[in-house]
């Protein structure tokens, strides 16, 4: 079932028949996808419906067992490590490392991805996120809400052309969740593709262009921003998300 | 199982009957008592042919390991599971007639000769390869950690008979036999060799055959209840 | 290339650093394999006349189960916060990430191996000085090295992860311990050099041959 097709590059991302099974449980279920370069797609759905894995397997973290996924064009079975310079992903995890600063942080993962400039670039993103004060402090010091704006300073170093957001809300409290959405505000300069699944309606429609639901592996609904009736959308979300 | 597997699976089960009976009689009945070691001896033919296949069924799983990951395709993945399940048995009958041969042959029920240290190696590795599988969090990660022990074990296997065999020629070497094989003992042992091999071979191919059975059963109940 | 050895530091470093901040591993298998030490001391004593005879075989034995517990950490610590997966995103080969452990790997068991020995040949009364005993030390720990990293990544992903290790690694390295111990009872006795050379070639070709599978085959144990 794995095409080996070609893909145009006018797409930020291009997934075909994406299907996963863990054991005898299907995650995904055939899920097609096509995002725009520079387009802002927001995907809902309760628990269990796949959006972590849909994503596990657009960063690459994770294969599928069929289907297939363009990144900017490229085929990520080929080039696996090459694409990865094309993305980023945050989740609730946040990929750092506890005993060691803010700082120490960056410059590992600048390495990593080869950012040129390094010291200034993390200067840069440090001030997006706003935490100066905080750059020399160990993570273990930071609260949730600090470490998840660390986890993003180290999300955007690479420059990376399309970003992956994982329920980035969870754990958050409100004030830095309000953060949060300004630091995205920030970081969104530029022609980033932003892919964010989340479970809350009201902020998700804020930041979308487009919104996709997912219900057990299978895309149930999708529309652009415009089509939708933002005050009624919690019942069209019930609607597409029965549950048993 | 298909018609074609059935027919296989009764050849198989033929030949090996066949083989087996005529292992036994001649094993028993057609070679003649060895002169220095008596009757005890005659267990050195299913030792040998044993052990023989604990080899054989490791290198199987070692092969099919490494086909596994380059084509990840679930049947040979089975095959190695299988051959490797198999093995760990005939090496636990390998440590087992080891020592019912030699206590009363040499007085002691272990030696660390070379042979017997390697087999008690290899038995270790089956069993961190079967634990590795069975304690992995998902099927198919068990497969892979399964297919990467497979691969790593196996080239350990020479090394460990290598060593074993270097540090023991400081010692006095145990001898097998004065003088060699007569051609009727070099007869019972092939024919006992044959015979051991095909039922290794039938028990990989049940066994396999099983354990792709069971990945079916399993998928296609998870499409259902969807 | 350059890029490459910069990115397997740059893992060695971060590693480095947090060992340094938390001093977690180091200390705790250096206490661990000294009680290995004392504890064989009496299991040996009632009998032994000749301490040369098992000195040996107890230094070893502290060096490879002190490697074992430590081996466990070299991928715990990056299951917080899913470090691994962190790891994972970056656009490097799989392998790279492997060196950059395996670095790791190697200078904690040297270091436990280098503070252990001097100690261990004073509580038997040996001879501190022994140039060619650093030698086995290091081929072995690179033996041990190569796999324990490989196994600890495949440990991590099991449950019942801590016996899991053991298992795994003690028979697979059973040539590699061998060597050892017969190449430092040589070197206790005073033998040629040429005796020795036998053990020590069979040791570089373990570490030779185990860095070549677990560099091709580290990529299939972390996918997911």
């Amino acid at each position: 079932m794995n095409e080996i097709g070609t893909a145009s590059s006018s797409w930020a991302i291009e997934a075909r028949g994406l299907t996963k099974l863990f054991g005898d449980h299907h995650a995904l279920r055939g899920v097609d996808l096509r995002v725009s370069k520079g387009e802002r797609l927001v995907i809902f759905g309760p628990n269990g419906a796949g959006k972590t894995t849909l994503l596990k397997i657009l960063s690459t973290l994770a294969k599928p067992s069929a289907g297939s996924v363009w990144l900017d064009g490229i085929d990520i079975r080929n080039k696996p490590a090459q694409t990865r310079r094309h993305i980023s992903l945050v989740s609730h995890q946040t990929f750092l490392y506890d005993d060691l600063t803010v700082y120490e942080n960056l410059k590992f993962y600048g390495k990593m991805y080869d950012v040129p400039d390094l010291p200034q670039q993390i200067k840069t993103v440090i001030s997006w996120v706003r935490l100066e004060s905080r750059l020399h402090d160990r993570v273990s010091t930071l609260s949730r809400g600090l470490q998840q704006r660390a986890s993003i300073a180290r999300a955007v170093l690479h420059n990376p052309s399309i970003l992956l957001l994982d329920e980035p809300e969870v754990g958050l409290d409100p004030h830095a969740s309000t953060m949060l959405r300004d630091v995205l505000g920030n970081i969104n300069s530029g022609n980033r593709t932003v892919m964010m699944t989340t479970h809350d309606l009201e902020r998700g429609l804020e930041l979308g262009d487009r919104v996709i639901i997912l219900d057990r592996g299978r895309i149930v609904y999708q529309a652009h921003k415009h089509e939708i009736d933002t005050a009624n959308f919690r019942r069209v979300y019930d609607q597409y998300t029965v549950i048993d | 199982m298909n018609d074609k597997h059935v027919l296989r699976s009764n050849v198989l089960s033929g030949l090996g009957l066949v083989l087996m009976i005529a292992a036994l009689y001649m094993v028993f009945i057609y070679v003649p008592t060895e002169k220095h070691t008596g009757v005890v001896q005659r267990i050195f033919y299913f030792h040998v042919s044993i052990a023989w296949v604990s080899f054989l069924a490791f290198f199987i799983t070692f092969i099919f390991s490494i086909l596994y990951l380059w084509k990840r395709t679930m049947r040979w993945d089975a095959i190695a599971h299988a051959s490797a399940e198999a093995g760990i048995i005939f090496t636990t009958l390998v440590l087992i007639t080891g020592p019912i041969w030699a206590k009363p042959v040499w007085g002691v029920w272990w030696t660390w000769d070379a042979r017997l240290t390697t087999s008690l190696v290899l038995w270790l590795i089956y069993i961190a390869y079967l634990l590795v599988r069975a304690y992995a969090t998902e099927p198919a990660r068990g497969a892979r950690f399964g297919a990467v022990i497979g691969i790593v074990g196996f080239i350990d296997v020479p090394i460990v008979f290598l060593v074993v065999n270097l540090w023991r020629t400081q010692h006095p070497t145990t001898i097998i036999f004065e003088g060699g094989l007569t051609t009727s003992m070099l007869l019972a042992l092939l024919v006992s060799i044959a015979a051991f091999t095909t039922l290794y071979v039938l028990l990989v191919f049940q066994s396999a055959c099983l354990k792709s059975m069971e990945a079916d059963i399993k998928y296609l109940r998870s499409v259902q209840a969807e | 290339m350059k890029s490459l050895f910069i990115k397997i530091f740059a893992i060695f470093w971060k590693d480095l650093l947090t060992e340094l901040r938390t001093k977690e591993v180091v200390t705790s298998v250096l206490v661990f394999a000294l009680l290995v030490i004392v504890i064989f001391n009496f299991a040996f004593s009632t009998g032994a006349s000749m301490p040369e005879l098992v000195a040996p075989g107890v230094l070893w034995v502290a060096i490879a189960f002190g490697g074992v517990l430590g081996f466990n950490h070299i991928f715990t610590v990056e299951k917080g916060n899913s470090r691994l997966e962190g790891l994972m995103l970056c656009p490097v080969d799989r392998a790279v990430i492997y060196w950059g452990k395996l670095a790791g790997s190697i200078t904690f068991i040297l270091a436990v191996s280098l503070v252990i020995t001097p100690i261990f040949l004073a509580l038997f009364n040996l001879p501190l000085l022994l140039p060619l005993l650093a030698l086995v030390i290091v081929l072995a720990a690179l033996g041990f090295a190569t796999v324990g990293t490989l196994f600890s990544a495949v440990a991590i992903n099991t449950r019942a992860r801590d016996i899991m290790l053991p298992i795994l690694f003690l028979p697979i390295t059973v040539p590699v311990i061998a060597s050892a111990i017969k190449v430092t009872a040589l070197i206790l006795a005073g033998s040629p050099w040429n005796e020795m050379l036998i053990w020590l070639q069979i040791i570089i070709a373990f570490d030779i041959i185990y860095l070549v599978v677990s560099t091709l085959v580290f990529e299939f144990v972390i996918e997911e």
